[in-house]
């Protein structure tokens, strides 16, 4: 009995061995033959088994194979059919790099999105002047929260991954997300928002940690670019939901997100969210600081609708430059957040904001984070407009252009601009032929 | 009853912490994770300038040691000459003076509330690649200079931490003011969108 078994597990061993020899030849064969079409004297059964080969042209499931180089190893590389990328913001503005190296506005190519989540790599980027990336050690980079505090507390990236964290989704929109008339496509409109999971400290915590004083109203935070851009909010929010953020997406975050740490203020303005975030002061009034300068309105109306996001909705699919190929089925997708809370509900219209009805949402809304929402549609090919529209869970709407210029009792002329931040509706024609086109063109 | 004994604990504990002199209970340090900065560290680290000036460093400058330095510090480099024409934002505005302010250019030492965060940014930002080199008193005179530009101050006028807080811009009280923040309200009260 012994002598068998011994024998039967000798068996296969052998076995293998010869297979992989034969393996080893059919690979010099191959590389020997690299270039002519001579492979298809090899057996076909072993070209449909061996997903280590080269190009066998008989098999029915003959893709070229994507040599295992160290980068697909480590880090990964996306399909080489797969072209999505980030644009300079906007069409026409400063270049990204510019002539002194650094990086404006890029927006992020939301046409081709799925789901709720921005990869890190197409997370738009835009900065306060235009500044040099930092490359920033995190061995050598530090937290300083001070000021009204009873105890000033210095903390580095090891220290921070000490106090409990949380992982949350959340968008950050650019101020400069604006639609008009002479916009493309989605990327050109709205690409300047993205939503990643984001992991970190609560600000809570490390605000009770050094125990704020009675008198604090508000904090600056301040990031290391050479520039050290800062910015006032009050400390209310920070107490609320703010995040001192050093994951992006289950990684440690990227360079142009604020690596090692940036400050999460959820539902703000992007410029807000300050990144290689290096010291807190906590104050006791409002510190006008150079971003703030570069809030400045003529009226106290203005200035409040430039801070927080409303609520917002855009289709992507379908949407500018793309082409439907006839009429037929399609399920309309886009995204919608708001500054408010999660997003309660979005409606699409096909007909021109005649009749809207009620679109599903692919994932649970979240406070401050996009949510994908969808509406099957029959298209019967004859010329039309789709848009979309949302209420979060406060009850503010996104309101057409003409209803926002009724509201401050002005015209609607063309490319009417939306005083503060733009939430205003995005509509889409469609053609006979099935081009997609920007609907306030 | 039960809550009766309750709020007496409370009350208890309450005036044991205070006999103790010890801070409020909520913000009582509970990790004990990272340390305490010098005040040296605190007083490097700490560049914010508030509009009331209280953080400026002593020192002074005025436009015509400035006009030196935008050319020896090589501002004009790259925001040209009197501080127009360069690849970098212009600092000198085109249009005619007598235009309000919100009419003309978006330029900080024009339209900016406070002379204190023209000082600030050249301080913390400036000049390119060389940024927080400058000395006070060079950082003085250069704000002194971006003003006169601007015709906000004379060219004489000798700036210092008691009077560039007090200097007088362009734009007034015509700007908005932060309203206060509540949390789960709209953006703007009655504003429906």
């Amino acid at each position: 009995m012994d002598t068998k078994d011994s024998k039967q597990e000798a068996k296969p061993d052998s076995r293998q061995n010869s297979k992989q020899k034969s393996r080893r030849d059919l690979f010099k064969t191959g590389a020997a033959l690299a270039g002519s079409v001579a492979l298809g004297a090899v057996g076909k059964a072993q070209a449909q088994h061996d997903h280590h080969g080269a190009v066998m042209p008989d098999s029915k499931n003959a893709y070229p194979m994507i040599h295992g180089s160290k980068e697909q190893i480590e880090y990964g590389v996306r399909s080489k059919f797969v072209k999505s990328v980030r644009v300079q913001h906007p069409i026409g503005g400063r270049p990204s790099p510019d002539v002194f190296g650094k990086v404006f506005h890029v927006a992020s190519p939301l046409q081709d999105s799925v789901g709720v989540i921005t990869p890190s790599s197409l997370h738009y980027i835009a900065t306060t002047r235009g500044s040099f990336l930092p490359d920033i050690d995190p061995a050598k980079h530090t937290l300083t929260i001070h000021g009204l505090v009873d105890r000033p507390l210095t903390l580095t990236m090891d220290d921070l991954r000490r106090f409990p964290s949380v992982t949350r989704l959340h968008f950050i929109e650019c101020a400069g997300n604006r639609h008009n008339g002479k916009q493309p496509n989605v990327q050109d409109t709205h690409g300047m928002t993205s939503c990643s999971e984001w992991t970190g400290v609560l600000m809570s915590t490390l605000l009770k940690e050094c125990g704020v004083k009675g008198n604090a109203k508000w904090f600056v935070a301040e990031g290391a670019e050479e520039i050290k851009g800062a910015s006032s909010i009050p400390l209310d929010k920070g107490m609320e939901d703010c995040i001192i953020a050093y994951g992006q997406n289950g990684e440690a975050l990227r360079p142009q997100q604020g690596f090692p740490v940036r400050l999460m203020v959820p539902g703000w303005e992007g410029i807000y969210h300050t990144k290689f975030l290096r010291r807190i002061k906590i104050v006791d009034k409002f510190l006008m600081n150079y971003n703030e300068y570069g809030h400045l309105r003529p009226g106290d109306k203005e200035l409040a609708l430039g801070e927080i996001i409303g609520p917002k909705s855009v289709i992507t699919f379908p949407s500018g430059t793309q082409q439907l190929p006839g009429p037929g089925l399609y399920e309309i997708s886009g995204l919608a957040w708001s500054g408010g809370g999660a997003v309660k509900t979005v409606e699409v219209s096909t007909d021109g904001g005649k009749k809207w009805q009620r679109a599903e949402f692919k994932n649970p809304p979240q406070r401050m984070a996009h949510v994908r929402f969808a509406l099957p549609w029959k298209w019967d090919g004859s010329e039309t407009t789709i848009m979309s529209r949302c209420i979060d869970e406060i009850g503010q709407r996104q309101a057409l252009r003409e209803e926002i210029a009724g509201w401050w009792k002005v015209p609607v002329v063309r490319d009417y601009r939306v005083p503060g931040l733009d939430n205003s509706v995005m509509p889409w024609k469609i053609a006979k032929d099935g081009k997609v086109t920007n609907g306030l063109a | 009853m039960a809550s009766r004994k309750l709020s007496k604990l409370a009350a208890a504990s309450l005036a044991l912490a205070g006999l103790l002199g010890s801070p409020a209970i909520a913000q009582s340090p509970t990790y004990g994770v990272g340390r305490t900065p010098t005040a040296e560290e605190l007083r490097r680290m700490d560049i914010s300038i508030s509009h009331t000036g209280d953080e400026l460093p002593a020192g002074n400058g005025n436009a015509k040691e400035g006009a030196q330095l935008y050319v020896q510090k090589a501002c004009v480099g790259c925001h040209g000459v009197t501080g127009l024409g360069g690849m970098a934002p212009q600092l000198r505005s085109k249009l005619a003076p007598e235009l309000p302010v919100w009419k003309k250019e978006r330029i900080l030492p024009l339209r900016s509330p406070y002379a204190t965060v023209v000082w600030d940014y050249i301080n913390r930002g400036m000049p390119l690649g060389l940024e927080g080199t400058l000395t006070p008193n060079e950082v003085y005179s250069l704000t002194a200079y971006l003003l006169f530009l601007n015709n906000v101050i004379p060219e004489d006028m000798v700036l210092n931490r008691e009077n560039l807080p007090k200097v007088k811009m362009p734009i007034g009280d015509e700007f908005g003011k932060p309203h206060d923040y509540k949390r789960n309200s709209p953006r703007l009260e009655g504003y429906p969108y």
